[in-house]
C-alpha cells in the first residue's frame, strides 16, 4: 500500500506531530511526504531525513503560503490518484484539511486514529474517549487524521529520501489569510511538551493565573495548559486549551491544579503517563484519574511548591 | 442573505455515555438526548448575524430520527425562522451529511451556512470541510469570530498556535469553536411559537444521497481505565515524589 502523509510545517522547521504520523502510515504501507507551502525547499529537505520516508513530494506556490485548505486539498487530491491512503495529523492544521480531501474523493474519513489493526482497520475514540469504536472501511481509499499522542514519533533523522516537485497550484481566490496571533513563549510547546501544569477556574483571574502557574512552569521546565472554563473565563488564551475539544496531549507528567476534572478534560490528557492533582475539594473528579493527589488551597501550595523545587 | 445552519440532536453533554454490554456501541435508551453544543452555537451566531441586519433568513436543517424534530424547534424556539428534517433511521455519517446539505443548498442557496465544528458523539470533525468541499465553497473551521462586510466574511480561528484570520468569498462555510459566542436560552412564549413555525420533513432519497455506511464499526468498547492513585499530605512529600520522577531535583 502506497501512503501519502501531511508534512505539518511553520514554514521553517516540522511540527512533532507529523513524526507519530509517519509512525502510523508505515503500519499501512510504503510512505511517501507531501510538503505544501511557499518556498519549502528547506522543509522539504528536512522531511526527506525523516526515518521511513521513500519520496517527499514538495508542492510551492505563493497560493500555499499559509496552507490553506482550499488551495492545499487539490493537491493532495490529486496526488491520491498514485496512492491508497493520505494521512494527517489530528491538529488544527490537519483536520482543517483532511476532510476536504476525502470529500474531493468522495471518501468517509477516519478520524483521529488510536491504532492501525489492519489494511482497512481502526480504533478511534468516540463520546470525548468515553468509548472506543473499532472501524472497518469500505472505501478504495482511506483518508485519516491521526491522534499523534497515540502513535511513537519517527526518528528526525536517518532517512534519505528523494524530493519531486509537484504543481502547487494558484487557488481559487475565494480564500485569503489576513493575519495570526500566535502566541509567543519561551517554554515548549504543550503537544510535545514532557512535562506540563495545567490551570483551571480555581486561579480566579488571569494575573493569579500566570503569577502563580508561570514560576511553577519554569522551575520544571514545563509547558503550561488550561482547562476550558479557565480559557472561557479569559484567564488563559485558547490555544492553552487542553481537553476533548482543546489539546491532546500525553506528557511523561500532568500537574492539574485547581482543576476538578470534568469528562471533556479528561479526555485530553487522561493518557499521560503520571497525573498530578492539586485540588481544594477531595471529592473532584480528578483524583480519580491521579497518580499523586494534594488536597488543599493551591494559593497557598503552589507558590510553596514552586519555592521548595 | 439567507444563513443554513445544521444541527444534530446527540447525548446531552452532561450525561455520562455507557458501553453496551455486547460491545455494539453506546447505550442510548432512556438517556438524555440534546442539541450538540458547537451546533447550539451555529443557531445562536446566525441569530445574531440576523439581529444585525446581515442575515434576513435562517433555515435550520438536522438529519436524523423523527426525534431530531425537537432539536429543530429548539433552534426556531432560539430564533430560526423555519426547518427542515431529513428524517432517517440510519445513522448517516459526515460525508453523506454534507452530500444532502450540498443538495439543500443548492435549493435555498444561502450565503452561509454554520455548522458545530464536531459532534460530540462521534468525535469526527469533518461535516463541515467536507460541505465546503462538495459545494467548492471557502471554508473557516473552528471560528471564534464571524464578520460579515459586503460579499466577504472575516472568520477567526481558534488554531494550534493561537489565532488565524482569514477572509472568505461569500457564499461561504462555517463551523463553530466553544468561544464563537454564549448560545440564549429560548423563551417560554418562544418555544410556543415555534410550535407554528414551518418544519418541513424530507427523507435522503428526496435528494438522491445514499446514507449506506463507508465505516462498519465492528466492536465499541470501553477505554482502558486509570486507577486513582495515592493522596500526599504535604508540599515536601509532593516535592518527594517529582524527585522520584526525575522532573525535580
Amino acid at each position: 500500500m502506497s501512503v501519502l502523509v501531511l508534512v505539518e510545517h511553520d514554514g521553517g522547521s516540522i511540527k512533532d506531530a507529523t513524526l507519530a504520523t509517519v509512525t502510523a502510515a508505515a503500519k499501512l504501507g510504503d510512505v511517501n511526504a507531501l510538503v505544501v507551502g511557499n518556498n519549502v525547499d528547506a522543509v522539504a529537505q528536512a522531511a526527506s531525513k525523516i526515518a521511513g520516508v521513500s519520496k517527499v513530494y514538495a508542492a510551492s506556490a505563493p497560493a500555499l503560503e499559509h496552507q490553506l485548505a482550499e488551495a492545499v486539498a487539490p493537491v493532495a487530491a490529486t496526488l491520491m490518484d498514485s496512492h491508497d491512503a493520505f494521512l494527517a495529523p489530528a491538529t488544527t492544521t490537519g483536520k482543517n484539511i483532511a476532510p476536504r480531501v476525502a470529500a474531493l474523493l468522495d471518501v468517509m474519513q477516519i478520524s483521529d486514529i488510536l491504532s492501525v489493526e489492519g489494511p482497512d482497520t481502526f480504533t478511534r475514540p468516540i463520546y470525548a474517549g468515553n468509548a472506543i469504536a473499532t472501524v472497518k472501511s469500505k472505501d478504495a481509499k482511506k483518508v485519516i487524521t491521526v491522534r499523534t499522542t497515540a502513535f511513537e514519533k519517527a526518528a528526525p533523522e536517518g532517512g534519505s529520501a528523494s524530493v519531486e516537485p509537484v504543481e502547487g497550484g494558484a487557488g481559487d481566490g475565494k480564500s485569503r489569510f489576513l493575519s495570526a496571533e500566535t502566541s509567543k513563549s519561551e517554554r515548549p510547546e504543550l503537544t510535545s511538551a514532557k512535562v506540563i501544569v495545567s490551570g483551571g477556574r480555581a486561579f480566579g483571574s488571569s494575573e493569579q493565573f500566570h503569577a502563580l502557574l508561570d514560576p511553577l512552569a519554569d522551575k520544571l521546565g514545563a509547558a503550561v495548559g488550561a482547562s476550558r472554563a479557565a480559557v472561557d473565563a479569559g484567564y488563559a488564551p485558547n490555544d492553552y486549551q487542553v481537553g476533548q475539544t482543546g489539546k491532546i496531549v500525553a506528557p511523561e507528567v500532568y500537574v492539574a491544579i485547581g482543576i476538578s476534572g470534568a469528562i471533556q478534560h479528561l479526555a485530553g490528557m487522561k493518557d499521560s503517563k503520571t497525573i498530578i492533582a492539586i485540588n481544594k475539594d477531595e471529592e473532584a473528579p480528578i483524583f480519580q484519574v491521579a497518580d499523586i493527589g494534594l488536597v488543599g488551597d493551591l494559593f497557598k501550595i503552589v507558590p510553596e511548591l514552586t519555592d521548595k523545587l | 442573505m439567507k444563513v443554513l445552519v445544521a444541527v444534530k440532536r446527540v447525548i446531552d453533554f452532561n450525561v455520562k455515555p455507557r458501553v453496551k454490554m455486547d460491545g455494539s456501541g453506546v447505550d442510548l435508551m432512556n438517556v438524555k438526548m440534546s442539541m450538540n453544543p458547537f451546533d447550539e452555537i451555529a443557531v445562536e451566531e446566525a441569530i445574531r448575524l440576523k439581529e444585525k441586519g446581515v442575515a434576513t433568513e435562517i433555515v435550520a436543517v438536522s438529519i436524523g430520527p423523527a426525534k431530531a424534530q425537537e432539536t429543530l424547534r429548539t433552534s426556531l424556539a432560539m430564533g430560526a425562522d423555519r426547518a427542515i428534517l431529513v428524517q432517517t433511521d440510519e445513522e448517516v455519517e459526515p460525508l453523506a451529511v454534507a452530500k444532502i446539505l450540498a443538495k439543500i443548498a443548492e435549493e435555498e442557496q444561502p450565503q452561509m451556512i454554520i455548522l458545530g465544528k464536531q459532534a460530540i458523539d462521534d468525535d469526527n470533525n469533518a461535516t463541515g470541510q467536507m460541505l465546503a468541499a462538495l459545494l467548492g465553497w471557502p471554508q473557516g473551521t473552528f471560528a471564534s469570530k464571524v464578520e460579515v462586510a459586503g460579499d466577504s466574511t472575516d472568520v477567526t480561528r481558534e488554531v494550534d498556535g493561537g489565532l488565524e484570520t482569514v477572509k472568505l468569498q461569500l457564499p461561504a462555510v462555517v463551523t463553530t469553536d466553544l468561544r464563537l459566542n454564549e448560545p440564549r436560552y429560548a423563551s417560554l412564549p418562544n418555544i410556543m411559537k415555534a410550535k407554528s413555525k414551518p418544519l418541513a420533513t424530507k427523507s435522503p432519497g428526496d435528494y438522491g444521497v445514499d446514507v449506506a455506511r463507508r465505516l462498519e464499526t465492528l466492536k465499541v468498547s470501553e477505554p482502558a481505565k486509570r486507577q486513582a492513585g495515592i493522596k500526599v499530605g504535604s508540599v515536601d512529600e509532593l516535592v518527594d515524589r517529582l524527585k522520584g520522577l526525575g522532573i525535580a531535583k
